[in-house]
C-alpha cells in the first residue's frame, strides 16, 4: 500500500507542482494517474522512490515513510519504467535488463539468464538481448524498460507515460501484455499518463488531476464514466460527447445483447466473460471500441 | 628549395645519431617533459573536472579559469615561473609551466564529456538505485571517456610544441638545435629539427585520434542514430585539431 499524506511540492523556482495530496493506492493493484500535462503526475510519481523529495507531508510504502528509507536501497526495490526508456547506451540490452540485481550482488550469469527470461515476458525475442539499445525500435526500447523495471521483481512498479512512443496498435498490445503481467504477477502498479482511454484500459482505479496537482475525482473506470464528478472530468473521459455513453440492446432470439452507442449504431456484442471481469467491464470496452 | 633539401640532409645525416647532442637522446627528453606534464596535469584535472561535471557545481569558475589560462603565453609563463622557482630547479620549473598550460584543456575535456551525456540516461541509473560512485565510474566515465582524450589531445598538442622552448633555459629536447642554430644562422639546422617536431606533434595528435575513436562506447557506434550530445564537440580546440568520432 502506498500512502500519500497531504504531499505538496514547490520547486525552488516557486512552482507549486503538488498542492496537499492525499490518497492511497491499493496493494497488487493498478492505480492510473491521469491528467493534462504539468499537472505533477511525475512529481507525484518520483516522490514514491524519492527522485523528488516533498516539501510538505509524507509518502508512505506500508505504513513506513520513505523519508526514512535508504534512497538506493529504496529505488533499488522499485520498478521505474522511465517516460523515455532511459536505457544505459553503451551496455547491452541484456546488461540494461539485468542493471538492479547486477548492482544487488547477484552473479553476471545468473542475472542475465533472468534478464533473458523477463525478454520473453515482455514479448522480445531473445536474439535483441545482445544489441545494444541504439540497434532497437522506440516501441522494443519500451519493452526493454518493463522488463529492467521488473528484473529485481519489485513489489512495486511506476511506469511513467511508459507507452507514450510508440503506434497506437503496438500500444494496444502493450496494453493487453501489462493487463495479463498485472494478473500474473500481482504488482502494485503506479501508471501515469495523459491518454485517458489507456488509463481507463490498464487501471483497476484511476486518479483524475486538474493543474497543480488537484484532485478532480478519484475511482474506478466504471464509477467515474458513470458519474462523472463535474463538466472538466466529463469533458476529459469524453462523457458530455455522448463519446462514452453505450447501451445494450436486447433482441428476440439472441440471448447476447448487443453494444451500441448513443446513435444506436452497433458496437460489438456483450460477452457473458466481459461482465464476470471486475473494474474491466462495459465501460472499459466501450472507451476502446469508440 | 634548396634549403629543404639541406634541411633534410642535416636531419638524415648520420652524425645525428652520434655524439650528446643524438636526436634519439632529445628526442626521448623531449617526450619525458611531455608526457610527464600531461600525466600530472591529467592527475590533477581529471578528477576535478569529473567533480564538476557530476556535480554541475563550480562550472563557471572552471570555464572562466581555463579560459584565462588558454590565453596565457607559453613563453612568458615558461619564463615567470622560473624566475619564480629559481633557476636552480629549472626542470621543477618548466614542468609547472607545463602542466599549467596543459590543465585547462584537460579540465575542459573531463567535465564537458560528462556534461555532454543525456540527462534523462543519468537521472534513469540513479532512480535504478546507482549510488553516485556508480553513476560516476559505470555511467560518465565510460560515456565521457571520448571528449576527456579529446582534452588530453588538446594538452598533449600543446605541451609537446610548447617543450621546444625548454632547451632555452638548457633543458634540451627537440628544441636545442633551433636555439643552437639561430646565432650561427644555420638555415638547415632550424629547418630540419622544426620538420622534426612537426612531424612529432602529428604522430602524437595521431595516437590521440585512434585511442579516441577506439575509445567510443560500442553501442555509441553500433547505433542508427546517436543520441548522447557527445557526438557534438564539446571543449574547444584551440590546436585547430577538430575531435574527430565518426
Ligand atoms: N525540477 C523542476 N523545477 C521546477 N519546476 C518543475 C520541475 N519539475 C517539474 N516542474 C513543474 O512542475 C509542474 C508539474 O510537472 P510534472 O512533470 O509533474 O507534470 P506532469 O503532470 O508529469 O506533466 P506531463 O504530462 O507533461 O508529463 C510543471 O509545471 C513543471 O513545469
Ligand atoms: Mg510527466
Amino acid at each position: 500500500m502506498i500512502e500519500f499524506r497531504s504531499v505538496s511540492k514547490q520547486f525552488p523556482d516557486g512552482t507549486v507542482a503538488v498542492d496537499d495530496f492525499s490518497h492511497v493506492l491499493p496493494t497488487g493493484k493498478a492505480t492510473v494517474l491521469v491528467g493534462s500535462s504539468g499537472s505533477g503526475k511525475t512529481t507525484l510519481l518520483r516522490m514514491i522512490n524519492r527522485m523528488v523529495e516533498p516539501t510538505g507531508g509524507q509518502v508512505l510504502i506500508d505504513g513506513t515513510d520513505v523519508a526514512k528509507l535508504d534512497r538506493v536501497r529504496l529505488r533499488r526495490s522499485i520498478g521505474y519504467v522511465l517516460q523515455a526508456a532511459g536505457l544505459l547506451p553503451h551496455r547491452r540490452v541484456i546488461d540494461n535488463v539485468a542493471t538492479v540485481p547486477v548492482l544487488n550482488g547477484v552473479r553476471k550469469a545468473e542475472a542475465r539468464e533472468r534478464a533473458y527470461e523477463l525478454l520473453d515476458k515482455v514479448g522480445l525475442d531473445r536474439a535483441l538481448g545482445e544489441r545494444y539499445p541504439s540497434q532497437l525500435s522506440g516501441g522494443q526500447q519500451q519493452r526493454v524498460g518493463v522488463a529492467r523495471a521488473l528484473a529485481a521483481d519489485p513489489e512495486i512498479l511506476l511506469m511513467d507515460e511508459p507507452f507514450g512512443a510508440v503506434d497506437p496498435i503496438v500500444r494496444a498490445d502493450l496494453q493487453l501484455e501489462l493487463n495479463r503481467l498485472q494478473r500474473e504477477l500481482g504488482k502494485t502498479i503506479v501508471f501515469v499518463t495523459h491518454d485517458i482511454d489507456e488509463a481507463f484500459t490498464v487501471a483497476d482505479q484511476v486518479v483524475i488531476f486538474r493543474k497543480g496537482g488537484v484532485v478532480a475525482q478519484a475511482g474506478t473506470p466504471a464509477e467515474i464514466l458513470a458519474h462523472p464528478a463535474d463538466d472538466f472530468v466529463a469533458s476529459f473521459v469524453g462523457a458530455d460527447a455522448g463519446r462514452r455513453s453505450l447501451q445494450l440492446q436486447h433482441r428476440p432470439g439472441d440471448d447476447r445483447p448487443l453494444v451500441v452507442d448513443r446513435d444506436g449504431r452497433p458496437i460489438g456484442v456483450l460477452e457473458s466473460t466481459v461482465e464476470a471481469a471486475p473494474g474491466a467491464g462495459a465501460s472499459a470496452q466501450g472507451g476502446t471500441a469508440t | 628549395m634548396t634549403l629543404v633539401l639541406d634541411a633534410l640532409a642535416w636531419l638524415f645525416s648520420p652524425e645525428r645519431l652520434t655524439g650528446s647532442n643524438a636526436i634519439p637522446t632529445r628526442l626521448l627528453e623531449h617526450l619525458f617533459y611531455t608526457g610527464i606534464s600531461v600525466l600530472v596535469a591529467a592527475l590533477i584535472a581529471i578528477p576535478v573536472g569529473y567533480l564538476i561535471g557530476h556535480t554541475g557545481r563550480g562550472r563557471e569558475l572552471a570555464v572562466s579559469i581555463s579560459g584565462a589560462a588558454r590565453a596565457l603565453p607559453s613563453f612568458g609563463l615558461l619564463l615567470v615561473v622560473v624566475l619564480l622557482v629559481g633557476t636552480t630547479r629549472a626542470p621543477l620549473a618548466a614542468v609547472v609551466a607545463f602542466v599549467l598550460l596543459a590543465i585547462p584543456s584537460v579540465l575542459a575535456g573531463a567535465y564537458s564529456g560528462i556534461e555532454a551525456i543525456d540527462r534523462r540516461i543519468i537521472d534513469a541509473a540513479r532512480a535504478q538505485g546507482m549510488t553516485e560512485w556508480q553513476i560516476l565510474l559505470r555511467v560518465e566515465v565510460p560515456l565521457g571517456l571520448p571528449l576527456l582524450l579529446g582534452g588530453l589531445r588538446n594538452a598533449a598538442l600543446q605541451v609537446v610544441s610548447t617543450v621546444t622552448l625548454a632547451a632555452y633555459i638548457g633543458l634540451g629536447g627537440l628544441g636545442i638545435y633551433i636555439f643552437r642554430a639561430i646565432p650561427l644562422r644555420r638555415y638547415d639546422e632550424m629547418l630540419g629539427s622544426a620538420i622534426l617536431i612537426v612531424v612529432l606533434a602529428l604522430v602524437v595528435d595521431a595516437v590521440f585520434a585512434l585511442l579516441q575513436r577506439l575509445s567510443v562506447p560500442r553501442g555509441i557506434t553500433a547505433g542508427r542514430a546517436t543520441r548522447t550530445r557527445g557526438s557534438t564537440p564539446g571543449p574547444r580546440a584551440p590546436m585547430g585539431s577538430p575531435i574527430a568520432y565518426k
